[in-house]
């Protein structure tokens, strides 16, 4: 792995503690990543024993996010980092925060799989899948942005997140119908749609990630701005 | 009980959207350096530096041992003149006037440009005699005016209320970092438009560090100070302008919050976050 940006300090002790914080962000995403899977897998599957398992792994998460917050707080203390050191550190305490609502994201979906488990209804499985496939792949491309230490993907990981939101909008409208059709459906039918609705909400936090991936590597601040915005900075 | 409606509009957004800009502000040159080579015999110390220093800001030089600064800083009130070997060409101007023509009397600009060094030399004298001597020399005997000045000085220098009776007892008695606020107050005391701060907090421990940095924030309201120093941290907290030099070359200069947090060349950052090129 090219380690050039975060390597070649005077104190080898400051790269290897560069190096623990970054191999610590890639193992919470690898376990957010594992969540998201497995949490779709049961709630298509009706698995609630999988379900919980995902429930539970969200403790580890969560456990990730402190220790890796704790370790940056202290270099900021001890160390006085600057320039792209800081840059680091700032986009780790953001892009961990944004990896730990993934989790809770996809601890909502293994919820949502134990209270519909059983429930004898015919939802958009195949859609809300591929739904599932998208923003995993986009958080999962974000991730390997923030290891490899380059931007050179990113606006193309944002712009995917339209297939996203037009997926969202798709599976929205048929839950729509089904609870026009019958009212009886609502309840289950809006478990299904909060579902949906944080399978979206990664692929918003897959952005946020890319978007505190700009500002780390040009020191850029490119938060709010339109996708057309955001490409002409990332070429400027 | 009514609720009231939070109204945006209401909130002063002025002074967060200032920050964002706030280095794009015009400010007025106070010294100017246009390409300026400085020489020792046969070795080039400075290579054709040319930079602006504005009216009432901390610019501070950073830059690894040997790399000019405070050469280039001792030009700043000809300090070099008295190194026999050394040969400057280039300008340097101070409000628009160039402080190495012929004209110019250098006792004068040392009036204009004071200088505080790295260890505190106080004369062995009284408190109250070091603050008044520049004034002294330059023949003010007016016990009044005297002891204004002195006391304006020491005021300025943070130290009044620490030293005020204790004016007559020897500078030589007082703690390290009190000998380096009398020595800025002695510079201070005869008025002059630019302060040069050759590590004026190297010697000292962190409290004496942190009161004279406190020092220069308030300083800088009435003098163009310019500082140079080994400790990074010291520039991001003092400074408004950070330049930094390599091997005789000023690399970089810009805005202190912006070269810490996004420099523009590699070698600075290289430098600023402990790389090794």
């Amino acid at each position: 792995m090219d380690n050039s940006k975060i390597g070649h300090h005077i104190s080898e002790q400051f790269n290897k503690e560069l190096e623990d914080i970054r191999n610590n962000v890639l193992t919470m995403g690898g376990l957010v990543e594992q969540q998201i899977e497995l949490a779709v897998q049961a709630f298509t599957s009706g698995d609630i024993e999988l379900a919980e398992e995902v429930i539970k792994q969200d403790n580890q998460v969560d456990a990730l996010e402190t220790a890796i917050d704790l370790e940056c707080t202290q270099i900021l203390a001890l160390r006085q980092p600057t320039a792209f050191d800081l840059r680091l550190l700032l986009t780790v305490i953001k892009i961990i925060h944004e990896i730990e609502r993934v989790g809770d994201k996809a601890e909502r979906v293994a919820e949502m799989a134990i209270q519909l488990a059983g429930v004898e209804s015919k939802f958009p499985h195949h859609e809300l899948e591929h739904m599932a496939e998208l923003v995993k792949g986009m958080l999962h491309d974000a991730l390997d942005a923030f290891a490899r230490m380059t931007i050179e993907d990113v606006s193309e990981i944002t712009q995917r997140d339209d297939n996203v939101d037009r997926e969202y909008e798709n599976i929205l409208r048929q839950l729509i119908t089904r609870m026009m059709e019958d009212p009886r459906n609502i309840t289950r039918t809006l478990d299904v749609l909060w579902t949906v609705r944080a399978l979206e909400r990664i692929g918003d936090h897959a952005c946020y990630i890319c978007e505190h991936l700009i500002y780390m590597i040009k020191g850029e601040d490119v938060r709010h701005l339109s996708q057309s915005e955001l490409e002409s900075k990332l070429k400027a | 009980m009514t609720a009231q409606r939070v109204r945006t509009h209401a909130i002063d957004m002025s002074s967060i959207l200032r920050v964002k800009g706030s280095h794009h502000e015009q400010n007025e040159a106070c010294i100017k350096v246009e390409n300026l080579n400085l020489f020792y015999g046969e070795k080039q110390a400075l290579h054709d530096i040319s930079m602006e220093m504005p009216k009432k800001k901390v610019t501070a030089y950073i830059g690894p041992s040997g790399c000019g600064k405070s050469t280039l800083l001792r030009c700043i009130n000809r300090m070099n003149d008295l190194v026999d070997s050394a040969r400057i060409d280039g300008k340097i101007l101070l409000d628009g006037e160039n402080i190495y023509d012929k004209a110019v009397n250098v006792a004068a600009l040392r009036r204009r440009v004071g200088m505080v060094f790295q260890k505190p030399n106080p004369f062995p004298k009284s408190i109250f005699e070091n603050v008044a001597y520049g004034l002294r020399i330059q023949g003010v005997n007016d016990k009044r005016v005297l002891e204004e000045t002195v006391e304006n000085a020491l005021r300025g220098a943070a130290l009044w209320d620490e030293m005020k009776d204790r004016l007559n007892d020897n500078a030589l008695g007082m703690s390290g970092g009190q000998q380096q606020r009398l020595v800025i107050a002695r510079a201070i005391a005869i008025e002059p438009e630019v302060l040069l701060l050759d590590e004026p907090a190297s010697a000292l421990d962190p409290i004496s560090t942190l009161k004279i940095e406190e020092l220069i924030n308030e300083l800088k309201e009435k003098y163009t100070i310019v500082i140079v120093t080994h400790n990074m941290q010291q520039a991001a907290r003092v400074s408004d302008y950070t330049a930094f030099m390599y091997m005789g070359e000023l690399i970089e200069i810009g805005a202190t919050s912006e070269l810490f947090t996004n420099p523009v060349k590699k070698q600075t950052e290289d430098y600023i976050t402990g790389r090794y090129g």
